[in-house]
């Protein structure tokens, strides 16, 4: 079938046409995804046959929107950040047919979650100096290494995983990507304490772990360009309603200031607006980027938000515990839990505070942004690379 | 929500007008005008207030005007701001022509849409939108009073004067006016003296001068993102060239990630800039009653006046020696994006306007 792909009036008529066929209030909520993934309507541009119609991604909101509308149940997207947002693309580009049918439908509708096994004790912001090693066993692949920063890996069936396939060539050459079975023999997961006392994280020790080479995506030695795609759909936002405004961190701060006319100084009172203004203007500038992606005029912006939500969720949060004066000297409970939702406003100021702190490091250190935008926005010259032509078994460790 | 992006028209206005500017306001000019007795650029004026027509633009087409609005003025600004431009545009085809409309005034609209005359505005610059005004008395149909620190006062052959509770239109021929020798030269102040100055009544006063210089604060902020634009620009494109120690100095972090974290308040200051001007542009400035309006202007002159501030001084800081000296254009623009910061109410102003506007009342 080459006939063009739906517009929105279309698309439209077919989500109408299936909630018809399948009433959300009395259809089993996995059937009912499953059957919506089916008709291509998860998302819609994504091909035929994997969930998709070939559409214009900027229509996915209004889908979105007329089946929440309607009731429809959600695929918990809060749980599965890694799955939609980083694995399925990356299937979708590199993936053979077969793995694209195998994955991205319980993918989609939650059945089963995924986590990421990238980052290492010894490989953070320099991803491509990674240690895991896997070694090829006939049809399979053995694997051995530590992974580290992995939430979700308690409670994901499949990973995403980088690992060293060929440490004589220079790191960026030697890499090779894979999906890893998380019940597999040999993967263990231990949770990782942050500095708010509960284990968000985990770390993951794989010891003589088995992947079959069908798991393999992209080629040998490709894991590198792999990779890149993964990251550059790392939090992609799309459509979706704007924030309203004080929503997240400032909305707390200034209830409290409302509320609690005792700890108000004027100190505070200018920090606290300065605050807010920062907010706005932050919530804007989401709002103008959602609008450029929805005109198909994608523009660097987006790179700059993530620096700046991180330094004011951190602003904040602190200027909270400072408002509260006493009341900031104590903290909620320091006992390890291991929460299943990420929600930086949650829990207790203390929490926030110190919660806040991983905004600046994980997803990109602040630091790592900052040079993404000075060499691909502003074009200046690049780091000097001491390890650029040194085969990876000899870069000093 | 406000529509923040560019459509193809201001994208095809800011080509023109970038166009001419290009040609006709390099920096090397506007340097040299600082030294000259001219209060402003008058070829520069003809060009873009009318050849390109740019003065009448928010005017309705039946009062001599464009028929456009706010959102293309904002994006004139932006250009005008780019290269701190020395002409009346902001007093008279922003502030003055926001007055004009707001009083429901035509004959002078007119003059103004079309770049005849120019009227400003008899308030200090330094004036928030809001702030009390009124320092001339009138009197059998005559102004009295002093007003200092008007921008473009020099400039000026109509001044209006908030007296009393209204708006009078008073011939520049018959006042008594003083040039200041002002932190900005690219937009120079005067002050201004009217005794018993013929005055004619153009409408009430208060709500048209707080609607002006709303107006005026909103279309500040595009000139002030228009300014730091080019303040990083300019900067990015000097730390590319210049080595030290055998590299772009542009290559250190300590520079680089100064810039970015620069590049990223811009791109706020876009959004900010976008959509106090689509609130203006909706018409709602004239009401006192739109709280949503004054929000929007007071987040945008809170945040890009500082956005503005700290391009031009990173300007100066990261040209190092030769940005420190009058014959390299960075102290234009330092110059300018301080007496903007102080212009139409200080960032602190509006935050303290904010505070009543957003329900966060003071200790």
């Amino acid at each position: 079938m080459s006939t063009a792909p739906p517009d929105a009036d279309e698309l439209e008529r077919r989500v109408g046409e299936f909630l018809a066929a399948h009433d959300p209030s009395a259809t089993e909520p996995l059937e009912f995804l499953r059957a919506r993934f089916d008709a291509g309507l998860a998302w819609v541009h994504y091909p035929e046959g994997l969930g998709g119609l070939g559409a214009p991604r900027a229509l996915q909101p209004a889908v979105d929107r007329r089946f929440a509308k309607a009731g429809a149940p959600g695929n918990h997207p809060e749980r599965n950040g890694i799955g939609l947002g980083m694995a399925a693309p990356t299937i979708l580009a590199f993936g053979t047919e077969e793995q694209k049918r195998r994955f991205l439908r319980p993918l989609w509708t939650g059945e089963e979650l995924w986590c990421q096994l990238f980052s290492e004790p010894g490989a953070g912001s320099d991803l491509a100096a990674l240690a895991t090693r896997a070694v090829r066993d006939g049809d399979a692949w053995t694997v051995n290494g530590q992974k580290v920063w992995t939430s979700m890996a308690h409670e994901a069936r499949w990973a995403i995983l980088v690992t060293r396939t060929d440490p004589d060539v220079p790191k960026h050459r030697g890499m090779t990507y894979f999906v890893c079975d998380m019940t597999a023999p040999g993967v263990e997961v231990r949770p990782l304490r942050q500095i708010t006392g509960e284990a968000e994280f985990n770390e993951v020790f794989l010891t003589d772990v088995r992947i079959p080479d069908e798991h393999r995506l992209g080629e040998v030695g490709q894991g590198w360009r792999v990779s890149t795609t993964t990251l550059m759909n790392e939090r992609v936002a799309i459509g979706g309603a704007a924030a309203p405004r004080e929503s997240g961190m400032i909305g707390v701060v200034a209830a409290l200031w409302r509320d609690r006319p005792e700890l108000r100084t004027p100190g505070l009172h200018d920090s606290v607006l300065r605050a807010w203004v920062q907010t706005e203007a932050a919530r804007l500038t989401g709002e103008r980027l959602r609008q450029q992606l929805t005109a198909g005029q994608p523009g660097p912006e987006g790179s700059g938000a993530k620096l700046a939500f991180a330094e004011l969720n951190q602003r904040v949060s602190g200027l909270e515990l400072e408002l509260l004066g006493e009341e900031g000297l104590r903290y909620d409970d320091w006992t390890m839990r291991r929460p299943t939702e990420v929600d930086f406003t949650r829990r207790s100021p203390g929490y926030r505070y110190l919660r806040a702190k991983g905004n600046s490091i994980e997803g990109g250190t602040s630091e790592i942004l900052r040079n993404i935008i000075a060499e691909r926005v502003l074009g200046l010259p690049g780091e000097i690379r001491v390890d650029k032509d040194v085969a990876w078994k000899d870069l000093p460790k | 929500m406000s529509d923040l992006l560019y459509s193809e028209i201001e994208n095809d206005l800011r080509a023109s007008v970038r166009e001419v500017l290009d040609d006709k306001a390099p920096w090397t000019s506007v340097l040299a005008g600082t030294e000259k007795d001219e209060p402003y650029d008058a070829a520069l004026w003809q060009a873009v207030a009318a050849q390109l027509g740019c003065a009448g633009l928010p005017v309705p087409e039946d009062l001599g005007g464009a028929g456009a609005t706010w959102r293309e003025t904002a994006v004139v600004m932006e250009e005008l701001g780019r290269y701190a431009a020395p002409v009346p545009f902001l007093s008279a085809s922003v502030i003055a022509t926001a007055a004009l409309m707001a009083a429901g005034e035509r004959d002078l609209l007119a003059g103004l849409a079309s770049g005849e005359r120019i009227a400003v505005l008899a308030v200090p610059f330094s004036t928030a939108p809001g702030d009390a005004v009124a320092a001339a008395r009138v009197e059998d149909g005559a102004v009295t009073g002093v007003v200092t620190s008007v921008a473009d006062g020099m400039a000026a052959d109509v001044f209006l004067v908030p007296a009393g509770d209204g708006l009078y239109a008073v011939d520049a021929a018959g006042v008594r006016r003083t040039a200041v020798t002002s932190l900005d030269m690219t937009r120079r102040l005067a002050d201004v003296a009217f005794s018993g100055a013929p005055a004619r009544r153009v409408g009430e006063g208060d709500g048209a001068v707080r609607a002006a210089l709303l107006t005026g604060a909103a279309m500040l902020a595009s000139e002030q993102l228009g300014l730091a634009e080019r303040c990083l620009d300019d900067t990015v494109a000097y730390v590319k060239t210049r080595y030290q120690f055998g590299r772009p100095v542009g290559s250190y972090q300590g520079l680089k990630h100064r810039l970015a974290d620069l590049w990223t308040s811009i791109t706020q200051a876009r959004a900010v800039a976008r959509h106090a001007a689509s609130r203006v542009a909706a018409g709602d400035a004239g009401d006192a009653g739109d709280a949503g309006t004054a929000i929007a202007v007071a987040v945008a002159q809170a945040h890009c006046s500082a956005v503005a501030l700290k391009a031009a001084e990173e300007c100066v800081q990261m040209h190092g020696g030769i940005g420190f000296t009058w014959e390299h254009p960075a102290h234009l623009y330092l110059k300018r994006a301080k007496a903007d910061s102080l212009a139409l109410g200080t960032p602190g102003h509006h935050r303290a306007a904010l505070a009543a506007l957003v329900d966060l009342p003071p200790a």
